[in-house]
C-alpha cells in the first residue's frame, strides 16, 4: 500500500549535507571519512573504558603493573629456575617481562574487543555511530596500561645496567603490529560474539593457547628450524621476538619471520574489516 | 516549510521469524545440524515478517511530525531506519542536515561515572562535540537542578535525579533534525512539562522533529502533521487533528474485534466514557500524583439490570493485568450511571495503561470496553534508576536505618 502524500512533490530538497540510507550493500566501502567525523566519540569511549576499569578496584592502576610482574615471577620460577629454559642470555626477569608487557596488552585488548559489541548492545540499539569505533576503542584504551608497563620495563632494564641501542626505533613498529593483530582478530571475534555468544567462552582458551604458541615463556630458538615459517604466521611471534630484541639487543633481529607475521596480520585485518562491516548492518537487529 | 529534509521511498524492513527467535548459541545450530544434516542446504522455511512495508515519508524543514500507531505497528522500526540504527531491507531515504536521535533517556550512562562524566559521555554518544558540551554544561546542570551532586557517581543518585540529568542532556541536543521515540513517557509531570517546553523551543527555532508517541495529547500539542502507521504501512497521513481522531475512533472500534461486535449490538447497557475525577470537578486521563484518586466509568443503562456483575481491570503496556476486581450482584436502573472507584493511591510505574470495564447481566455479557483513551501515569519516580530493576510498582517508602552508630549520611 502506498502512502498518501500531503505536500506537493515538487518542493525542492534542502542542500547538503546529504545522508543516504539504503539497504546493506553487497560489497563494502570503508567509512574512513565517517570514522574521522566520529573521532570525538572514539575519544570518549576510550576515556570511559579507562575511567571505569579502575574505578571499582581497590588498588586501581597498580594492577596494570602487578599483573605482568606476578606472571614474570611465576615464569621465572617455573620455566626459568625449574625447567631451565634458555633465555637468549638475558636475566630471566627481563626475558619474561619484556615479552609479558606486549603480551598482556595484546591479550587484554583482544578480550576487550571481543566483548565490546555485546557489552554495548544497549547503546547500539538506541543510537547510530560507526560500529567500528567500538573494537577500535577497546584496542586503543589498552595502550594506557601498556605505557605504564613499558615504563616499568625500561626501569628494569636500566636496573640491570642495560643500555638500549638504535634498535629501540623498532619498538613503535612492534607495537603497531601488536595493535593491528589485536584489532584484526578482535574485529572477527567481536562480530562473531554478537552472533554466537559461545565466542565469549572460547576466547580465554584461545588466548591461553596463543600464549604458548608465542615466544613468551621460551625463545623462538626452541622451535625446530623447518617449522619456523609456520610459527611466523603467528603475528605475536614476530611481535614478541622483535620487542625483546629491540629493547635488549638480544635474540634475532626482525627478519623473514616478521615479514610472515606482518602479512598474516594484514590478511586477518582486512578480512576482519570486511566481516565486521557485513555484521554491522544487522547487528542492531541481532544483539 | 518550504524544503524537504527527510525523503524516504519504498522503505521496508523484514525479519526472518528465525532471526526473531534467534538463538545466539552455536550449540543450537549444531544440534539442528546433527538432527538433519541436509538442513544446511535447505533454506529455512520462508517465514519472513515485514515490520515495515513500502513506506513513503517526507518531512519538511521546521515541521514537527508525529508518528502514531498501535504496538508493533512499525513506528519504532521506521524511526530506527531514519536514525540509521538499522538498515532498511528495501527502499531508500535521504536526509538533509545533522540528525540527532533520542530513542531512550540516558543512553550510554554508566553507573560508576559521576554526573559530570556521564553528561559528557551521554552527550558525545547523542552526537554533541566536546566543545558543544563544554558550552552547554552549566545550562544542562541547572536544567537538571543537580549542581550539588554533579560530581557524585550516578549510582548514588535517586531515580528522579538520574532521569532529570539524562533528560537535561537530551534536551540540550541541538541537531537540525531530531528523531524522538516515546522518551517523554517517563519522568514526573512537572519535569515532563519542562522538557516539552524545551522541545517546543526546538520546534519553534525551525528545527525539524519526528516524534513517536503513544500519548495522543502530547502529539496533539506538539505536532503539525501526523502519520498513522498500521501493520507496517502508512494508514493515514495528514493534519494532526484529522489523523488523531481517525486513529482514536478506529481504536475504539476495532479493539478486540469479536467482543466489540457484541458491544455494538448491546441494547441493554453501554459504557460511554471514563475519567480520573479531580477534586475540582475536572476530568482527566493523566495520573500525576500519589494522592487518593477516583476513577469513574460512565455507563448508559437502557434496560434495567437486576443481577448485574460489573468487573474492572487495569492492564499495562504489555497487556499484563495489574489489578482486577468484580462486584457483588448489582441492581441498575435506566439512565446514566457512574461507577466510581476511589483508591488510596495508584502506585504504578509511569507509562500508558488501559482500563477494561465489563458488565454482565445474569451471566450474559452486556458490554465489555477497552477504555479509550489510555491512562497515562506521569507520577514522580521512586524506582531504581537502572532499567533491569524497574519493577511494576512505583511506591514511595519511608526509609530509615536502625542501629547504634548507623544512619543515613
Amino acid at each position: 500500500m502506498s502512502a498518501v502524500v500531503t505536500g506537493p512533490r515538487s518542493i525542492p530538497l534542502r542542500e547538503s549535507p546529504v545522508l543516504r540510507i539504503t539497504p546493506p550493500a553487497r560489497w563494502w566501502v570503508l567509512p574512513f571519512g565517517e570514522l574521522w567525523e566520529y573521532r570525538g566519540l572514539l575519544y570518549f569511549f576510550i576515556w570511559r573504558d579507562i575511567k571505569v576499569r579502575y574505578k571499582q578496584t581497590a588498588i586501581g592502576i597498580a594492577w596494570v603493573v602487578l599483573q605482568p610482574l606476578l606472571t614474570t615471577g611465576v615464569f621465572t620460577l617455573f620455566f626459568g629456575r625449574l625447567a631451565k629454559l634458555p633465555s637468549q642470555g638475558l636475566p630471566y626477569p627481563i626475558f619474561y617481562f619484556a615479552a609479558l608487557v606486549p603480551w598482556t596488552y595484546f591479550s587484554g585488548a583482544l578480550q576487550n574487543a571481543t566483548n565490546i559489541v555485546v557489552e554495548n548492545q544497549h547503546v547500539i540499539t538506541k543510537v547510530y555511530f560507526p560500529r567500528l569505533i567500538l573494537p577500535l576503542s577497546a584496542v586503543l584504551s589498552g595502550l594506557m596500561d601498556f605505557a605504564i608497563g613499558f615504563f616499568v620495563l625500561v626501569g628494569m632494564t636500566l636496573g640491570y645496567k642495560m643500555r638500549p641501542g638504535v634498535a629501540v626505533l623498532w619498538l613503535p613498529v612492534m607495537l603497531l603490529l601488536a595493535i593491528a593483530t589485536a584489532l584484526g582478530v578482535g574485529l572477527w571475534s567481536s562480530a562473531l560474539n554478537a552472533l554466537y555468544r559461545d565466542v565469549r567462552y572460547v576466547m580465554p582458551f584461545l588466548i591461553q593457547f596463543w600464549l604458548f604458541a608465542s615466544p613468551v615463556a621460551y625463545p623462538t630458538s626452541l622451535v625446530p628450524k623447518p617449522w619456523r615459517w609456520l610459527y611466523g604466521l603467528n603475528p605475536m611471534a614476530g611481535v614478541i621476538d622483535g620487542f625483546r630484541w629491540a629493547l635488549t639487543g638480544h635474540g634475532q633481529p626482525p627478519g623473514p619471520l616478521l615479514l610472515a607475521s606482518a602479512s598474516a596480520v594484514l590478511v586477518t585485518f582486512l578480512g576482519g574489516l570486511f566481516f565486521f562491516q557485513r555484521m554491522e548492518g544487522t547487528v542492531a537487529d541481532r544483539v | 516549510m518550504t524544503t524537504v529534509v527527510i525523503h524516504g521511498e519504498g522503505l521496508g524492513k523484514s525479519y526472518h521469524r528465525g532471526a526473531l527467535q534467534h538463538s545466539s548459541l552455536l550449540r543450537d545450530h549444531l544440534t539442528r545440524l546433527l538432527k538433519s544434516p541436509l538442513s544446511v542446504f535447505r533454506r529455512p522455511k520462508d517465514e519472513t515478517f515485514w515490520a515495515l512495508k513500502d513506506v513513503f515519508i517526507e518531512v519538511c524543514e521546521g515541521e514537527v511530525l508525529g508518528i502514531i500507531g498501535r504496538n508493533g505497528a512499525g513506528k519504532t522500526t521506521l524511526l530506527k531506519i531514519l536514525s540509521r540504527i538499522t538498515r532498511p531491507t528495501t527502499g531508500w531515504a535521504e536526509i538533509h542536515g545533522r540528525v540527532g536521535s533520542l530513542l531512550e533517556v540516558g543512553t550510554g550512562f554508566h553507573p560508576e561515572l559521576t554526573g559530570r562524566e556521564n553528561t559528557y559521555l551521554s552527550g558525545a554518544i547523542l552526537g554533541m562535540g566536546k566543545r558543544e558540551i563544554d558550552r552547554k554544561f552549566d545550562e544542562i546542570v541547572a536544567f537538571a537542578d543537580l549542581e550539588k551532586f554533579i560530581d557524585t557517581p550516578v549510582k548514588h543518585y535517586s531515580s528522579g535525579m538520574y532521569v532529570r540529568l539524562a533528560f537535561a542532556v537530551a534536551a540540550h541536543l541541538e541537531p537540525e533534525i531530531l528523531l524522538v521515540d516515546e522518551v517523554l513517557a517517563v519522568g514526573d509531570i512537572n519535569f515532563q512539562k519542562k522538557c516539552l517546553g524545551k522541545m517546543g523551543d526546538v520546534a519553534r527555532a525551525g528545527r525539524t522533529v519526528v516524534l513517536v508517541s503513544h500519548q495522543l495529547n502530547q502529539i496533539r500539542r506538539l505536532c503539525h502533521r501526523v502519520v498513522w502507521i498500521d501493520a507496517g504501512s502508512i494508514r493515514k497521513d495528514g493534519p494532526t487533528h484529522e489523523v488523531v481522531s481517525a486513529y482514536e475512533s478506529a481504536m475504539a472500534r476495532d479493539k478486540g474485534n469479536g467482543e466489540q461486535q457484541e458491544r455494538g449490538a448491546s441494547i441493554v447497557a453501554r459504557f460511554l466514557s471514563w475519567e480520573i475525577s479531580k477534586s475540582n470537578g475536572e476530568g482527566s486521563h493523566t495520573l500525576d500524583n500519589h494522592e487518593p484518586v477516583t476513577v469513574k466509568f460512565t455507563l448508559d443503562v437502557k434496560q434495567p439490570i437486576k443481577i448485574g456483575h460489573y468487573g474492572v481491570a487495569l492492564r499495562n503496556y504489555e497487556q499484563q493485568v495489574i489489578w482486577a476486581w468484580a462486584t457483588q450482584p448489582l441492581r441498575l436502573g435506566t439512565g446514566e450511571v457512574q461507577l466510581c472507584h476511589t483508591f488510596p493511591m495508584l502506585p504504578l510505574r509511569p507509562g500508558p495503561y488501559t482500563w477494561l470495564a465489563a458488565l454482565y447481566d445474569e451471566g450474559d455479557l452486556v458490554d465489555s470496553w477497552d477504555c479509550v483513551p489510555e491512562m497515562i501515569v506521569a507520577t514522580e519516580i521512586y524506582q531504581h534508576p537502572q532499567e533491569e530493576w524497574k519493577g511494576i510498582l512505583n511506591i514511595p517508602s519511608d526509609f530509615r536505618v536502625d542501629g547504634r552508630g548507623s544512619g543515613c549520611s
